[in-house]
Protein backbone atom coordinates (compact mmCIF):
# COMPACT_ATOMS: atom_id res chain seq x y z
CA UNK A 1 0.00 0.00 0.00
CA UNK A 2 1.25 3.45 -0.88
CA UNK A 3 2.23 5.59 2.06
CA UNK A 4 -0.44 8.21 2.50
CA UNK A 5 0.70 11.76 1.90
CA UNK A 6 0.86 13.96 4.98
CA UNK A 7 -1.77 16.70 4.79
CA UNK A 8 -1.35 19.82 6.89
CA UNK A 9 -3.83 22.63 7.53
CA UNK A 10 -2.06 25.91 8.26
CA UNK A 11 -4.63 28.13 9.93
CA UNK A 12 -4.86 31.73 11.03
CA UNK A 13 -7.63 32.17 13.53
CA UNK A 14 -9.25 35.26 14.99
CA UNK A 15 -8.41 38.93 14.75
CA UNK A 16 -4.76 38.65 13.87
CA UNK A 17 -3.27 39.97 10.66
CA UNK A 18 0.24 38.58 11.04
CA UNK A 19 0.62 35.85 8.47
CA UNK A 20 4.25 36.13 7.36
CA UNK A 21 5.21 33.22 9.60
CA UNK A 22 2.28 31.06 8.51
CA UNK A 23 3.03 31.65 4.83
CA UNK A 24 6.75 30.94 5.22
CA UNK A 25 5.95 27.77 7.13
CA UNK A 26 3.40 26.69 4.51
CA UNK A 27 6.02 27.12 1.83
CA UNK A 28 8.67 25.08 3.68
CA UNK A 29 6.21 22.33 4.53
CA UNK A 30 5.41 22.16 0.83
CA UNK A 31 9.10 21.70 0.07
CA UNK A 32 9.23 18.95 2.68
CA UNK A 33 6.76 17.02 0.51
CA UNK A 34 3.59 17.71 2.50
CA UNK A 35 0.25 18.77 1.07
CA UNK A 36 -0.44 22.08 2.72
CA UNK A 37 -3.79 23.82 2.84
CA UNK A 38 -3.63 27.44 3.89
CA UNK A 39 -6.80 29.02 5.30
CA UNK A 40 -5.97 32.69 4.84
CA UNK A 41 -6.49 35.29 7.55
CA UNK A 42 -9.24 35.88 10.10
CA UNK A 43 -10.85 32.47 10.24
CA UNK A 44 -13.23 31.54 13.03
CA UNK A 45 -12.60 28.39 15.12
CA UNK A 46 -15.62 26.79 13.43
CA UNK A 47 -14.20 27.49 9.97
CA UNK A 48 -10.82 26.04 10.87
CA UNK A 49 -12.42 22.95 12.42
CA UNK A 50 -14.66 22.30 9.43
CA UNK A 51 -11.71 22.71 7.07
CA UNK A 52 -9.74 20.18 9.12
CA UNK A 53 -12.63 17.71 8.87
CA UNK A 54 -13.43 18.17 5.17
CA UNK A 55 -9.79 18.13 4.12
CA UNK A 56 -9.12 15.11 6.38
CA UNK A 57 -5.77 16.47 7.49
CA UNK A 58 -3.16 14.78 9.64
CA UNK A 59 -1.97 18.03 11.15
CA UNK A 60 -3.75 21.21 12.21
CA UNK A 61 -1.23 24.01 12.67
CA UNK A 62 -2.74 27.10 14.25
CA UNK A 63 -0.80 30.34 14.13
CA UNK A 64 -1.63 33.05 16.66
CA UNK A 65 -0.01 36.36 17.47
CA UNK A 66 -3.01 37.97 19.10
CA UNK A 67 -2.74 36.56 22.61
CA UNK A 68 -6.12 34.87 22.26
CA UNK A 69 -4.69 31.35 22.04
CA UNK A 70 -6.20 30.12 25.32
CA UNK A 71 -9.63 31.22 24.15
CA UNK A 72 -9.50 30.15 20.50
CA UNK A 73 -7.44 26.95 20.34
CA UNK A 74 -9.73 24.90 22.62
CA UNK A 75 -12.66 26.03 20.50
CA UNK A 76 -11.04 24.67 17.35
CA UNK A 77 -10.54 21.32 19.08
CA UNK A 78 -14.09 21.30 20.42
CA UNK A 79 -15.60 22.00 17.00
CA UNK A 80 -13.50 19.30 15.31
CA UNK A 81 -15.17 16.89 17.70
CA UNK A 82 -18.58 18.46 17.13
CA UNK A 83 -18.20 18.03 13.36
CA UNK A 84 -17.71 14.30 13.80
CA UNK A 85 -13.95 13.86 13.72
CA UNK A 86 -11.57 12.78 16.45
CA UNK A 87 -9.02 15.51 17.28
CA UNK A 88 -6.91 12.81 18.94
CA UNK A 89 -6.26 11.37 15.49
CA UNK A 90 -4.77 14.68 14.35
CA UNK A 91 -1.65 16.45 15.45
CA UNK A 92 -2.74 19.79 16.88
CA UNK A 93 0.14 22.28 16.75
CA UNK A 94 0.25 25.89 17.81
CA UNK A 95 2.78 28.47 16.67
CA UNK A 96 3.38 32.15 17.31
CA UNK A 97 3.84 34.46 20.26
CA UNK A 98 2.86 32.16 23.12
CA UNK A 99 4.02 33.01 26.67
CA UNK A 100 6.00 30.17 28.22
CA UNK A 101 3.53 29.82 31.08
CA UNK A 102 0.72 29.10 28.65
CA UNK A 103 2.45 26.20 26.89
CA UNK A 104 1.60 23.56 29.54
CA UNK A 105 -1.95 24.94 29.66
CA UNK A 106 -2.34 24.51 25.92
CA UNK A 107 -0.97 20.98 26.10
CA UNK A 108 -3.47 20.17 28.79
CA UNK A 109 -6.23 21.43 26.50
CA UNK A 110 -5.28 18.95 23.79
CA UNK A 111 -2.45 20.63 21.91
CA UNK A 112 0.36 18.24 20.96
CA UNK A 113 3.15 20.78 20.65
CA UNK A 114 3.81 24.52 20.67
CA UNK A 115 6.47 26.14 18.48
CA UNK A 116 7.58 29.63 19.45
CA UNK A 117 9.45 32.13 17.24
CA UNK A 118 13.00 31.03 16.53
CA UNK A 119 12.19 27.35 16.18
CA UNK A 120 14.17 25.93 13.24
CA UNK A 121 11.77 24.86 10.50
CA UNK A 122 13.57 21.52 10.19
CA UNK A 123 12.59 20.81 13.79
CA UNK A 124 8.91 21.33 12.95
CA UNK A 125 9.18 19.14 9.85
CA UNK A 126 10.90 16.33 11.77
CA UNK A 127 8.35 16.59 14.55
CA UNK A 128 5.47 16.28 12.07
CA UNK A 129 6.97 13.29 10.23
CA UNK A 130 7.69 11.40 13.42
CA UNK A 131 4.41 12.09 15.16
CA UNK A 132 2.08 11.61 12.22
CA UNK A 133 3.59 8.13 11.94
CA UNK A 134 3.00 7.59 15.65
CA UNK A 135 -0.62 8.74 15.40
CA UNK A 136 -1.27 6.53 12.40
CA UNK A 137 0.15 3.52 14.15
CA UNK A 138 -1.96 4.25 17.20
CA UNK A 139 -5.02 4.43 14.98
CA UNK A 140 -4.32 1.14 13.33
CA UNK A 141 -3.98 -0.44 16.78
CA UNK A 142 -7.25 1.10 17.81
CA UNK A 143 -8.95 -0.37 14.78
CA UNK A 144 -7.60 -3.84 15.57
CA UNK A 145 -8.86 -3.95 19.16
CA UNK B 1 -6.81 -7.05 -1.64
CA UNK B 2 -7.93 -7.05 1.94
CA UNK B 3 -9.99 -4.22 3.27
CA UNK B 4 -11.51 -3.44 6.63
CA UNK B 5 -15.17 -4.40 6.21
CA UNK B 6 -16.40 -2.54 9.30
CA UNK B 7 -14.69 0.64 8.19
CA UNK B 8 -16.16 0.35 4.69
CA UNK B 9 -19.69 -0.19 6.02
CA UNK B 10 -19.39 2.75 8.39
CA UNK B 11 -18.14 5.06 5.64
CA UNK B 12 -20.68 4.01 3.02
CA UNK B 13 -23.55 4.42 5.49
CA UNK B 14 -22.04 7.76 6.50
CA UNK B 15 -21.97 8.95 2.90
CA UNK B 16 -25.58 7.96 2.32
CA UNK B 17 -26.70 9.69 5.53
CA UNK B 18 -24.86 12.96 4.88
CA UNK B 19 -21.92 12.56 7.27
CA UNK B 20 -19.15 14.89 6.09
CA UNK B 21 -16.52 13.07 8.09
CA UNK B 22 -17.32 9.84 6.24
CA UNK B 23 -17.08 11.58 2.87
CA UNK B 24 -13.76 13.17 3.83
CA UNK B 25 -12.30 9.82 4.88
CA UNK B 26 -13.60 8.11 1.75
CA UNK B 27 -11.83 10.69 -0.41
CA UNK B 28 -8.60 10.06 1.50
CA UNK B 29 -8.86 6.31 0.93
CA UNK B 30 -9.60 6.75 -2.76
CA UNK B 31 -6.92 9.36 -3.29
CA UNK B 32 -4.27 7.14 -1.71
CA UNK B 33 -5.32 3.88 -3.37
CA UNK B 34 -6.32 2.11 -0.17
CA UNK B 35 -8.20 -1.16 -0.73
CA UNK B 36 -11.06 0.39 1.28
CA UNK B 37 -11.31 3.11 -1.38
CA UNK B 38 -11.98 0.69 -4.20
CA UNK B 39 -14.57 -1.17 -2.14
CA UNK B 40 -16.34 2.08 -1.21
CA UNK B 41 -16.47 3.06 -4.89
CA UNK B 42 -18.08 -0.28 -5.71
CA UNK B 43 -20.78 0.17 -3.11
CA UNK B 44 -21.75 3.76 -3.86
CA UNK B 45 -21.90 3.41 -7.63
CA UNK B 46 -25.64 2.81 -7.90
CA UNK B 47 -26.28 6.14 -6.17
CA UNK B 48 -24.29 8.20 -8.68
CA UNK B 49 -25.22 10.03 -11.87
CA UNK B 50 -27.58 12.66 -10.50
CA UNK B 51 -25.27 15.61 -9.91
CA UNK B 52 -24.49 18.27 -12.49
CA UNK B 53 -20.70 18.35 -12.77
CA UNK B 54 -19.30 21.73 -13.72
CA UNK B 55 -15.64 22.20 -14.62
CA UNK B 56 -13.91 25.53 -14.30
CA UNK B 57 -10.57 26.08 -15.96
CA UNK B 58 -8.33 28.92 -17.05
CA UNK B 59 -4.90 30.46 -16.64
CA UNK B 60 -3.44 30.96 -13.14
CA UNK B 61 -4.74 34.11 -11.51
CA UNK B 62 -7.77 34.75 -13.73
CA UNK B 63 -10.07 34.31 -10.73
CA UNK B 64 -11.18 30.69 -10.84
CA UNK B 65 -11.34 30.26 -7.07
CA UNK B 66 -13.15 33.55 -6.57
CA UNK B 67 -15.70 32.59 -9.21
CA UNK B 68 -16.11 29.21 -7.51
CA UNK B 69 -16.89 30.98 -4.24
CA UNK B 70 -19.43 33.35 -5.78
CA UNK B 71 -21.04 30.62 -7.88
CA UNK B 72 -21.41 28.53 -4.73
CA UNK B 73 -23.21 31.46 -3.08
CA UNK B 74 -25.50 31.74 -6.10
CA UNK B 75 -26.30 28.01 -6.26
CA UNK B 76 -26.94 27.94 -2.50
CA UNK B 77 -29.39 30.79 -3.01
CA UNK B 78 -31.09 28.57 -5.60
CA UNK B 79 -31.28 25.90 -2.88
CA UNK B 80 -28.76 23.56 -4.42
CA UNK B 81 -26.20 21.68 -2.40
CA UNK B 82 -22.68 22.23 -3.70
CA UNK B 83 -19.61 20.01 -3.59
CA UNK B 84 -16.30 21.54 -4.62
CA UNK B 85 -13.08 19.87 -5.73
CA UNK B 86 -10.20 22.31 -6.15
CA UNK B 87 -7.04 20.95 -7.73
CA UNK B 88 -3.72 22.71 -7.34
CA UNK B 89 -0.34 21.59 -8.65
CA UNK B 90 1.69 19.09 -6.69
CA UNK B 91 5.43 19.25 -7.12
CA UNK B 92 6.94 16.62 -9.40
CA UNK B 93 10.19 17.20 -7.48
CA UNK B 94 9.27 16.96 -3.79
CA UNK B 95 5.69 15.65 -3.96
CA UNK B 96 4.61 18.63 -1.88
CA UNK B 97 1.81 21.05 -2.69
CA UNK B 98 0.47 24.37 -1.50
CA UNK B 99 -3.28 24.09 -1.85
CA UNK B 100 -4.47 27.67 -1.89
CA UNK B 101 -7.96 27.66 -3.37
CA UNK B 102 -9.98 27.21 -0.20
CA UNK B 103 -8.87 30.54 1.20
CA UNK B 104 -10.85 32.38 -1.50
CA UNK B 105 -14.12 30.97 -0.18
CA UNK B 106 -16.46 33.46 1.47
CA UNK B 107 -16.39 33.21 5.24
CA UNK B 108 -18.10 34.89 8.14
CA UNK B 109 -17.76 38.36 6.62
CA UNK B 110 -20.58 37.84 4.11
CA UNK B 111 -24.21 36.73 4.31
CA UNK B 112 -23.63 33.04 3.96
CA UNK B 113 -20.56 31.44 5.49
CA UNK B 114 -19.56 28.80 2.97
CA UNK B 115 -16.90 27.36 5.27
CA UNK B 116 -19.42 25.95 7.71
CA UNK B 117 -22.52 25.70 5.51
CA UNK B 118 -23.89 22.14 5.85
CA UNK B 119 -24.87 22.25 2.16
CA UNK B 120 -21.29 22.85 1.03
CA UNK B 121 -18.29 20.53 1.04
CA UNK B 122 -14.88 21.72 -0.10
CA UNK B 123 -11.95 19.46 -0.81
CA UNK B 124 -8.52 20.55 -2.01
CA UNK B 125 -6.56 18.06 -4.08
CA UNK B 126 -2.99 18.00 -5.28
CA UNK B 127 -2.42 17.02 -8.91
CA UNK B 128 0.53 15.01 -7.53
CA UNK B 129 2.69 15.86 -10.47
CA UNK B 130 0.18 14.76 -13.07
CA UNK B 131 -0.21 16.81 -16.25
CA UNK B 132 -3.63 17.60 -17.68
CA UNK B 133 -4.96 19.91 -14.99
CA UNK B 134 -6.64 17.39 -12.69
CA UNK B 135 -5.64 14.88 -10.03
CA UNK B 136 -5.72 11.23 -11.08
CA UNK B 137 -8.63 10.45 -8.77
CA UNK B 138 -10.76 13.49 -9.54
CA UNK B 139 -13.39 11.37 -11.30
CA UNK B 140 -13.80 9.08 -8.31
CA UNK B 141 -14.04 12.01 -5.90
CA UNK B 142 -16.77 13.49 -8.12
CA UNK B 143 -18.68 10.21 -7.77
CA UNK B 144 -18.29 10.18 -4.00
CA UNK B 145 -19.74 13.69 -3.82
CA UNK B 146 -22.49 12.69 -6.24
CA UNK B 147 -23.46 9.73 -4.04
CA UNK B 148 -23.38 12.02 -1.00
CA UNK B 149 -26.18 13.99 -2.62
CA UNK B 150 -24.73 17.22 -3.95
CA UNK B 151 -26.83 18.74 -6.73
CA UNK B 152 -23.93 20.60 -8.22
CA UNK B 153 -20.26 19.64 -8.16
CA UNK B 154 -17.75 22.31 -9.09
CA UNK B 155 -14.36 21.07 -10.23
CA UNK B 156 -11.66 23.71 -10.36
CA UNK B 157 -8.58 22.72 -12.34
CA UNK B 158 -4.98 23.60 -11.80
CA UNK B 159 -4.23 26.97 -13.34
CA UNK B 160 -4.11 25.75 -16.92
CA UNK B 161 -1.77 26.85 -19.65
CA UNK B 162 -2.84 25.93 -23.13
CA UNK B 163 -3.31 22.20 -23.39
CA UNK B 164 -4.65 20.97 -20.07
CA UNK B 165 -8.00 19.70 -21.24
CA UNK B 166 -8.66 16.75 -18.91
CA UNK B 167 -11.58 18.64 -17.40
CA UNK B 168 -13.81 17.62 -20.32
CA UNK B 169 -13.40 14.01 -19.21
CA UNK B 170 -15.01 14.84 -15.87
CA UNK B 171 -17.42 17.73 -16.41
CA UNK B 172 -20.87 17.88 -17.98
CA UNK B 173 -20.41 21.60 -18.48
CA UNK B 174 -16.97 23.15 -18.98
CA UNK B 175 -16.45 26.81 -18.17
CA UNK B 176 -13.30 28.42 -19.54
CA UNK B 177 -12.27 31.57 -17.71
CA UNK B 178 -10.13 34.33 -19.19
CA UNK B 179 -9.36 37.92 -18.33
CA UNK B 180 -8.46 41.01 -20.35
CA UNK B 181 -4.97 41.16 -21.86
CA UNK B 182 -4.27 37.44 -21.89
CA UNK B 183 -3.35 37.73 -25.54
CA UNK B 184 -4.62 38.78 -28.93
CA UNK B 185 -6.98 37.03 -31.34
CA UNK B 186 -4.25 34.61 -32.41
CA UNK B 187 -3.85 33.40 -28.83
CA UNK B 188 -7.60 32.98 -28.59
CA UNK B 189 -7.71 30.85 -31.72
CA UNK B 190 -5.02 28.43 -30.57
CA UNK B 191 -5.90 24.80 -30.00
CA UNK B 192 -6.32 23.46 -26.50
CA UNK B 193 -8.32 24.79 -23.61
CA UNK B 194 -9.94 27.47 -25.73
CA UNK B 195 -11.63 24.73 -27.73
CA UNK B 196 -13.33 23.05 -24.79
CA UNK B 197 -15.64 25.70 -23.33
CA UNK B 198 -19.39 25.25 -23.19
CA UNK B 199 -19.36 28.67 -21.58
CA UNK B 200 -16.66 31.37 -21.69
CA UNK B 201 -16.06 33.95 -19.00
CA UNK B 202 -14.07 37.16 -19.21
CA UNK B 203 -13.39 37.90 -15.57
CA UNK B 204 -11.96 41.14 -14.17
CA UNK B 205 -14.17 42.87 -16.72
CA UNK B 206 -13.53 46.19 -15.00
CA UNK B 207 -10.01 46.11 -16.42
CA UNK B 208 -9.31 47.74 -19.74
CA UNK B 209 -9.59 45.47 -22.78
CA UNK B 210 -12.45 43.29 -21.51
CA UNK B 211 -14.71 44.15 -24.44
CA UNK B 212 -11.94 43.38 -26.90
CA UNK B 213 -11.28 39.96 -25.35
CA UNK B 214 -15.00 39.17 -25.29
CA UNK B 215 -15.31 40.21 -28.95
CA UNK B 216 -12.39 38.02 -30.03
CA UNK B 217 -13.89 35.10 -28.15
CA UNK B 218 -17.25 35.56 -29.82
CA UNK B 219 -15.63 35.77 -33.25
CA UNK B 220 -13.61 32.63 -32.52
CA UNK B 221 -16.75 30.76 -31.46
CA UNK B 222 -18.63 31.82 -34.57
CA UNK B 223 -15.98 30.61 -36.95
CA UNK B 224 -17.22 27.76 -39.12
CA UNK B 225 -17.81 27.09 -42.82
CA UNK B 226 -21.03 29.02 -42.88
CA UNK B 227 -19.42 32.07 -41.35
CA UNK B 228 -16.55 31.91 -43.85
CA UNK B 229 -19.12 31.94 -46.62
CA UNK B 230 -20.67 35.08 -45.16
CA UNK B 231 -17.25 36.63 -44.61
CA UNK B 232 -16.41 36.22 -48.29
CA UNK B 233 -19.35 38.47 -49.11
CA UNK B 234 -18.56 41.26 -46.68
CA UNK B 235 -16.84 44.54 -47.39
CA UNK B 236 -14.98 47.01 -45.19
CA UNK B 237 -18.28 48.61 -44.40
CA UNK B 238 -19.31 45.47 -42.50
CA UNK B 239 -16.16 45.36 -40.34
CA UNK B 240 -17.88 46.49 -37.12
CA UNK B 241 -20.62 43.89 -37.52
CA UNK B 242 -18.02 41.19 -38.24
CA UNK B 243 -15.99 42.09 -35.17
CA UNK B 244 -18.98 42.08 -32.87
CA UNK B 245 -20.13 38.74 -34.29
CA UNK B 246 -23.48 40.33 -35.10
CA UNK B 247 -23.26 39.37 -38.75
CA UNK B 248 -23.17 35.66 -37.85
CA UNK B 249 -26.14 35.72 -35.55
CA UNK B 250 -28.68 32.99 -36.03
CA UNK B 251 -26.23 31.04 -38.15
CA UNK B 252 -25.17 28.43 -35.64
CA UNK B 253 -27.40 25.57 -34.66
CA UNK B 254 -27.39 23.78 -31.33
CA UNK B 255 -25.45 25.14 -28.40
CA UNK B 256 -23.57 28.36 -29.03
CA UNK B 257 -21.22 28.95 -26.10
CA UNK B 258 -22.08 32.27 -24.50
CA UNK B 259 -19.39 34.75 -23.50
CA UNK B 260 -20.08 36.27 -20.10
CA UNK B 261 -18.29 39.21 -18.51
CA UNK B 262 -17.84 39.02 -14.75
CA UNK B 263 -16.23 40.97 -11.96
CA UNK B 264 -16.16 38.07 -9.57
CA UNK B 265 -14.88 39.73 -6.40
CA UNK B 266 -17.77 42.20 -6.64
CA UNK B 267 -20.24 39.46 -7.52
CA UNK B 268 -21.02 40.98 -10.91
CA UNK B 269 -22.10 38.69 -13.74
CA UNK B 270 -22.38 35.68 -11.46
CA UNK B 271 -26.16 35.33 -11.82
CA UNK B 272 -25.78 35.37 -15.61
CA UNK B 273 -23.07 32.72 -15.35
CA UNK B 274 -25.21 30.48 -13.14
CA UNK B 275 -28.13 30.93 -15.57
CA UNK B 276 -25.93 29.96 -18.51
CA UNK B 277 -24.68 26.89 -16.63
CA UNK B 278 -28.25 25.80 -15.92
CA UNK B 279 -29.30 26.48 -19.52
CA UNK B 280 -26.44 24.35 -20.75
CA UNK B 281 -27.42 21.52 -18.44
CA UNK B 282 -30.99 21.67 -19.72
CA UNK B 283 -29.78 21.72 -23.31
CA UNK B 284 -27.50 18.72 -22.68
CA UNK B 285 -30.33 16.70 -21.20
CA UNK B 286 -32.90 17.60 -23.86
CA UNK B 287 -30.55 17.04 -26.79
CA UNK B 288 -29.29 13.72 -25.44
CA UNK B 289 -25.75 15.07 -25.37
CA UNK B 290 -25.40 14.54 -21.65
CA UNK B 291 -25.83 10.82 -22.10
CA UNK B 292 -23.46 10.79 -25.07
CA UNK B 293 -20.78 12.59 -23.11
CA UNK B 294 -21.17 10.32 -20.13
CA UNK B 295 -21.05 7.21 -22.31
CA UNK B 296 -17.81 8.40 -23.89
CA UNK B 297 -16.41 9.08 -20.44
CA UNK B 298 -17.34 5.65 -19.13
CA UNK B 299 -15.83 4.00 -22.19
CA UNK B 300 -12.53 5.79 -21.71
CA UNK B 301 -12.50 5.05 -18.02
CA UNK B 302 -13.31 1.41 -18.54
CA UNK B 303 -10.45 1.01 -21.00
CA UNK B 304 -8.10 2.77 -18.61
CA UNK B 305 -9.09 0.48 -15.76
CA UNK B 306 -8.75 -2.61 -17.91
CA UNK B 307 -5.30 -1.47 -19.02
CA UNK B 308 -4.31 -0.93 -15.40
CA UNK B 309 -5.40 -4.45 -14.51
CA UNK B 310 -3.59 -5.89 -17.51
CA UNK B 311 -0.42 -4.04 -16.57
CA UNK B 312 -0.69 -5.35 -13.04
CA UNK B 313 -1.14 -8.89 -14.34
CA UNK B 314 1.86 -8.59 -16.60
CA UNK B 315 3.95 -7.30 -13.73
CA UNK B 316 2.90 -9.96 -11.25
CA UNK B 317 2.30 -13.00 -13.41
CA UNK B 318 4.49 -12.74 -16.44
CA UNK B 319 8.19 -12.98 -16.57
CA UNK B 320 8.44 -9.61 -18.24
CA UNK B 321 11.91 -8.79 -16.91
CA UNK B 322 13.33 -11.67 -18.88
CA UNK B 323 11.48 -10.41 -21.96
CA UNK B 324 12.95 -6.93 -21.48
CA UNK B 325 16.38 -8.48 -21.27
CA UNK B 326 15.85 -10.36 -24.52
CA UNK B 327 14.64 -7.25 -26.31
CA UNK B 328 17.68 -5.39 -25.01
CA UNK B 329 20.00 -8.07 -26.39
CA UNK B 330 18.26 -7.93 -29.76
CA UNK B 331 16.91 -11.50 -29.55
CA UNK B 332 13.31 -10.32 -29.65
CA UNK B 333 11.55 -7.22 -30.99
CA UNK B 334 9.02 -5.31 -28.86
CA UNK B 335 6.08 -5.86 -31.23
CA UNK B 336 6.44 -9.64 -31.26
CA UNK B 337 6.99 -9.62 -27.50
CA UNK B 338 3.82 -7.59 -26.89
CA UNK B 339 1.75 -9.89 -29.09
CA UNK B 340 3.13 -12.91 -27.29
CA UNK B 341 2.28 -11.40 -23.87
CA UNK B 342 -1.29 -10.66 -24.94
CA UNK B 343 -1.67 -14.20 -26.30
CA UNK B 344 -0.47 -15.65 -23.01
CA UNK B 345 -2.79 -13.33 -21.05
CA UNK B 346 -5.83 -14.38 -23.04
CA UNK B 347 -5.02 -18.03 -22.40
CA UNK B 348 -4.60 -17.32 -18.67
Amino acid sequence: MAEKKIRVLVAKVGLDGHDRGAKVLARFLRDAGFEVIYTGLHRTPQEVAMAAVEEDVDVVGISLHSGAHLALVPKVIRYIKEYGADPEEMLILVGGIIPEDDIPKLKELGVDEVFIPGTPISEIIDYIRENVRRKREARRMKVKE
Amino acid sequence: MNYDEEEVIEIVEGIFSGNKRALARAITYVENDYPEGKEIMRRIHSKTGKAHVIGLTGFPGVGKSTIVSKLTQEFRMREKKVGIIAVDPGSPFTGGALLGDRLRMDGFDVNRNLWVDPGVFFRSMSSRGRAGGLAAKTGDVVRLMDAFGFDVILVETVGAGQSEVDIVEVADTSVVILMPEVGDDIQINKAGILEIGDIYVVNKADLEGADKTARWLKAMLMMDEGSVEILSQTTHADEARVQSGEIFEGLKKGWVPPVIKTIADKGKGIKELADAIEDHHKFMIESGMLEDRRKRRIKRELFELVMEEVKKMIKTEMNYKEIIQRILKGELDPHTAAEEIVRRLVRA
